[in-house]
């Protein structure tokens, strides 16, 4: 199924592709000067052959008319007989020399042809062969008047030129069939060949898209402009991996480094608390401190942990979930909080899907959904939790029948430390949905708001993996 | 107890050393990695705390060196990498526990406490006792005062971490981590109300409450009235 679908894409990103276009407008081009020059040659070969074919006819005119000339028409007569009878029934040449009235006196022609053309002093005709068949040849012949107002023809049966002329347009034909078929079939393994590579390409740029950066285009050491294309990509993903490494260290530093005087001013409260009795004011004061720098603290590692969810660093931590078992787990966790306000759960979980993902990073994307959707859900209303596999993807919905959110606003709510304008009085930090954001699509998954009509209802979609090579260690 | 803190931020150390002595242990401290390993090599130490960063040697490699030579006492690894894969890690190199900077010092004490308990009495007992609360392990029983309690399983192991850990506060994180497993941040007080349900099973109808709140740390199953 994949396979075949892989297949027809590739077919049509064949046929899409440039290489392809290129390779079609240049078989066009060739096939019609191939053409062209076909036209020339038969033009020039044919009228060659029609001149061959008229110098035979004047060299009989010439010899036929130096014995006229020598022994007048008797002689004239009997050289027209004695070549009939030469050449036979086999010959081309066809003689005939006739009364003032055109009534035939000798030669192989029965009588004066009808529905002749001039054309150029020449004279064609159809020439009938056998008239069982209908067999007709063409004939071309030049015509004379002789004192005496006798008529002469002399002329050559041209069917030979004509099948000639035939055959040459029919190799003609199939040549250029042949070709035209040669240069689609060229083009189209040349296209191939490069759609081959530009493949191989884009193949590196989508897993790297889907967090692998250390993937490099393939060389072929042909050193050919693809080589180089290939190279100064390679080049240009190497500094773009420096890039982010530096991103990744200098967070770590700075988590490092931020933290650990955040750390200690924390200490430092706490210290300074356990010194007062503990229902002293101050002892208040400083507690009050101290929740303060732990929320300062989740907020900074939130984002840091987004950041580096986003960056594709933390694929180490995968591992096979089976999403029924995952989400039943979820909903055990959340039930004394939805009872306690009185809400009703629905799941459908019917279906055991395994497949391949961070299951801390999920959970943890899980419960912040359902923690919204326990926090903005009135007491009494109805949440639900469902799975479903569509062929290579797990869906996972939650749905309530809240206050949900303005459609408008579906965009802007996965920005960091975004709150809708209702939320600002509740608690949180506006990272709890960029996190969720963030852990989908580092597993390729998507998300996707809809109005539950009343409420929200928030789809996610994840592809069912294997592990790959890559995240087993 | 003598514990080794193994840190190369002073005022950390300090502040652990200080917590540390009094709640009645005694504390040597290391400054880098090279120092801190040759210590735990040449003495005997009850637990030791880990930085992760740390100059010499990092705490890592650290642990696993100790590891290597078949040194197993229990250590604690500190660091301000709170990545779940900085965890796994932390874990798979030998560590027995891992805390993310900042914590609350309850906290350190806890896991501490919960370290040095796992590793010394791994006890096989199929039956657990706090006072007159009784759990039976093997028939998946739990009595006070010999009426029995019904619980959801999840109570059930709920419980059972309290009881494994008796006498000794029990983070949120901890009962996160080991009764859930699963490494993550709720944003409520989800926890509370899991443990409001348990106490309402097994303390409400008697003299006095076993499941006790620590504010601002966590929770203590305790085996008298205090």
């Amino acid at each position: 199924m994949v396979q075949d679908i892989s297949y027809v894409n590739q077919k049509r990103r064949l046929f899409h592709s440039y290489t392809f276009r290129l390779a079609l407008l240049y078989a066009i081009m060739f096939s019609t000067s191939t053409l062209i020059i076909f036209y020339f040659f038969y033009l020039f070969t044919a009228s060659y052959m029609t001149e061959q074919m008229d110098n035979t006819i004047q060299a009989e005119i010439q010899g036929l008319a130096e014995r006229y000339n020598q022994e007048g028409l008797n002689g004239l007569t009997e050289l027209i007989a004695e070549r009939v009878n030469r050449q036979q029934a086999t010959g081309n040449s066809i003689y005939l020399l006739t009364t003032y009235r055109l009534e035939p006196l000798v030669g192989n022609l029965d009588r004066w042809p009808k529905n002749a053309q001039i054309n150029d002093d020449w004279l064609e005709f159809k020439l009938e062969i056998n008239e069982q068949t209908n067999e007709t040849h063409l004939a071309r012949a030049k015509i004379f008047r002789l004192p005496g107002s006798y008529g002469l023809l002399v002329g050559r049966d041209i069917n030979q030129l004509t099948e000639a002329k035939r055959r040459i347009i029919q190799a003609l034909t199939w040549g250029l069939a042949m070709m035209v078929l040669l240069a689609f079939l060229g083009g189209l393994v040349l296209s191939r060949r490069t759609v081959r590579k530009i493949e191989r390409i884009n193949q590196t740029a989508q897993s790297i898209m889907s967090g692998d950066l250390s993937k490099r285009v393939p060389l072929t050491n042909r050193n050919d402009d693809f080589d180089q294309v290939a190279d100064n990509l390679n080049q240009m993903l190497d500094r773009i991996q420096a890039l982010m490494e530096d991103i990744r260290r200098v967070s770590d530093n700075i988590a490092h480094d931020l933290r650990t005087p955040l750390a200690r001013l924390r200490q430092h409260l706490e210290e300074a608390r356990l010194q007062e009795p503990a229902s002293s004011k101050s002892a208040q004061n400083l507690e009050q401190s101290i929740r303060e720098a732990d929320s300062l603290l989740v907020t900074f590692n939130a984002l840091l942990r987004i950041a580096r969810i986003e960056a594709g660093q933390l694929t180490t931590g995968f591992t096979q979930i089976d999403y029924r078992t995952f989400l039943e787990d979820i909903v055990e966790f959340y039930e004394p909080l939805m009872e306690d306000k009185y809400q009703t759960l629905e799941t459908g979980l019917d279906t055991h899907i395994l497949s391949w993902g961070d299951r801390d990073l999920l959970f943890q994307a899980l419960a912040n959904l359902i923690e919204n959707a326990i926090k903005y859900t009135p007491e009494k209303g109805n949440i639900s939790l469902t799975l479903t596999r569509h062929v290579d993807d797990v869906i996972i919905t939650i749905s309530d029948n809240g206050p949900g959110i303005p459609e408008s606003e579906y965009e802007n709510v996965f920005r960091r430390f975004y709150r809708l304008d209702q939320s600002r009085t509740a608690s949180g930090n506006g990272l709890g949905l960029s996190m969720v954001a963030a852990v989908i699509s580092m597993h390729n998954g998507d998300i996707a708001l809809n109005n539950n009509r009343p409420g929200l209802k928030i789809q996610i979609t994840l592809p069912v993996t294997k592990p790959s090579p890559i995240t087993k260690t | 107890m003598r514990i080794l803190i193994i840190e190369d931020d002073t005022a950390t150390a300090t502040y652990i050393q200080k917590g540390l002595i009094e709640a009645g242990h005694t504390v040597d401290t290391a400054a880098r990695g090279d120092d801190g390993l040759a210590l735990a090599m040449g003495e005997h130490y009850q637990a030791l705390i880990v930085d992760r960063m740390l100059p010499g040697l990092d705490g890592l490699s650290l642990v696993s060196t100790l590891r290597e030579q078949n040194n197993n006492t229990p250590t604690l690894i500190l660091s301000a990498l709170g990545e779940v894969d900085d965890r796994v890690e932390g874990l798979r190199m030998g560590g027995d526990d891992y805390l993310t900077k900042p914590f609350s010092f309850s906290e350190l004490l806890a896991r501490l406490g919960a370290l040095v308990r796992r590793t010394t009495t791994e006890t096989k007992a199929t039956v657990l006792q706090v006072g007159e609360l009784t759990m039976d392990l093997l028939g998946r029983e739990v009595k006070r005062e010999g009426q029995v309690i019904d619980l959801q399983p999840r109570e059930f192991r709920l419980l059972e971490y309290l009881m494994r850990h008796s006498n000794q506060i029990v983070t949120r994180t901890m009962l996160l981590e080991n009764v859930w497993d699963y490494n993550f941040d709720p944003q409520t007080n989800v926890i509370d109300v899991h443990i409001s349900r348990l106490r309402s099973k097994i303390d409400k109808s008697f003299s006095y409450q076993l499941l006790n709140t620590i504010r601002g740390a966590g929770y203590i199953l305790r085996e008298s009235k205090a």
